[in-house]
């Protein structure tokens, strides 16, 4: 797995495979959960504390962040020519950044 | 008899893929003719100076492939008829994704580079030491391995599928479907001691892990081997010897 590209490619794959499961997870609990309408109010009454899911959207949003800037990367190497190590860092930041944003919204929504 | 209508690409390499020009030609149109024929005799009639390269005529040396009508081609095995409707020009240029010599001619030496980059020779084991191994390997012929060597044994290096993939145009370093179809047979090789080397030197951005597994490589291989398969295949070795640390 030394050379550039190699590990990434195996954290895509990996992070598709939890994603997969993870949006059918998401979107089944947001069917469930309506029950003929929410308030705000509701929702967070149900959510505070509620660390497993908190564990579970930080996952998530990591998950998406990585898989999706890498999927920029590699498509910014081959349209434009961006590559090296210094451009994967930037895509890494920007992966993580976007997953911060994500798991700051989560414990927003899940912390007691 | 009616006209065939063709325009060769001509140019040198100076030039580049853009700095040529389109030469149109006239020649009568014969019932059976393979394009191969028809830039011969171009040659031969009208055009002395036209550059071009084949071997065999046959199918089996893979030097005659060039693009006719957008699609990389043997030239030898492909019928007028096959590829232009009658009246309909033909349209030929040399492979994509080559240096050009001159006119139809390319520069194979990038493409053959690359098959050495992916490890594609075989190198033997050892015995411990050094010489050659006292036992012989067992390849029972039904076996998965053998199967999958044999798969893409046949590969001529005609360099139709790097004429015809994506990832080698937008990456010049790609290594290319035929290199690693080669590293692929090798690996697969239970008598060969690179396996290690090998893997390491076709991945990464520059190898399989850039495969978008569109398979023009296997929808264009005049010899219907399945270059694609083989890149999958790479990738999954890398991927579970790497991850169950047996690498």
């Amino acid at each position: 797995m030394r050379a550039p590209g190699t590990r990434l490619w195996a954290i895509q794959r990996l992070t598709a495979a939890f994603l997969g499961v993870a949006v059918v997870v998401h979107l089944v609990t947001i069917m469930l959960a309506i029950r003929g309408g929410l308030s705000a109010a509701e929702i967070l009454e149900r959510t505070r504390g509620a660390n497993w899911w908190f564990a579970f959207y930080a996952a998530f949003a990591l998950c998406a962040g990585l898989h999706g800037a890498i999927g920029l990367r590699n498509i910014a190497g081959e349209w434009l020519g961006l590559r090296g190590r210094g451009v994967d860092a930037l895509w890494l930041g920007i992966g993580l950044l976007t997953a911060a944003f994500g798991i700051r919204a989560a414990w927003g929504l899940y912390h007691a | 008899m009616a006209d065939l209508k063709v325009r060769i690409w001509r140019g040198e390499a100076a030039g580049g893929a853009q700095g040529g020009y389109w030469a149109d030609y006239a020649l009568p149109a014969r019932e059976n003719q393979t394009i191969l024929d028809v830039v011969t005799q171009i040659q031969r009639e009208q055009q002395p100076d036209l550059a071009y390269r084949f071997a065999c005529r046959v199918g089996m040396c893979g030097s005659c492939a060039m693009e006719v009508n957008g699609r990389a081609r043997w030239t030898c095995r492909t019928h007028v008829k096959r590829v232009a409707a009658p009246g309909e020009t033909l349209e030929i240029r040399p492979l994509a994704n080559f240096p050009v010599i001159r006119d139809l001619a390319t520069d194979m030496t990038p493409f053959f580079d690359k098959w050495t980059r992916a490890r594609g020779q075989f190198q033997p084991k050892d015995s411990p030491d050094g010489g050659v191994p006292d036992e012989f390997s067992v390849v029972p012929p039904a076996s998965k391995m053998r199967q999958q060597a044999d798969a893409g044994i046949e590969c001529i290096g005609c360099g139709v599928c790097y004429a015809s993939c994506d990832i080698v145009a937008w990456n010049p370093d790609y290594l290319g479907p035929a290199a690693m179809n080669r590293a692929w047979t090798l690996v697969n090789d239970v008598r060969d001691g690179g396996k290690q080397e090998r893997l390491d030197a076709v991945s990464g951005d520059a190898g399989c892990h850039s495969c978008h597994s569109t398979q023009t490589c296997t929808e264009r291989c005049p010899k219907n081997l399945d270059p694609s398969s083989a890149i999958a295949g790479l990738k999954r070795t890398i991927f579970w010897d790497t991850l169950l640390g047996r690498r």
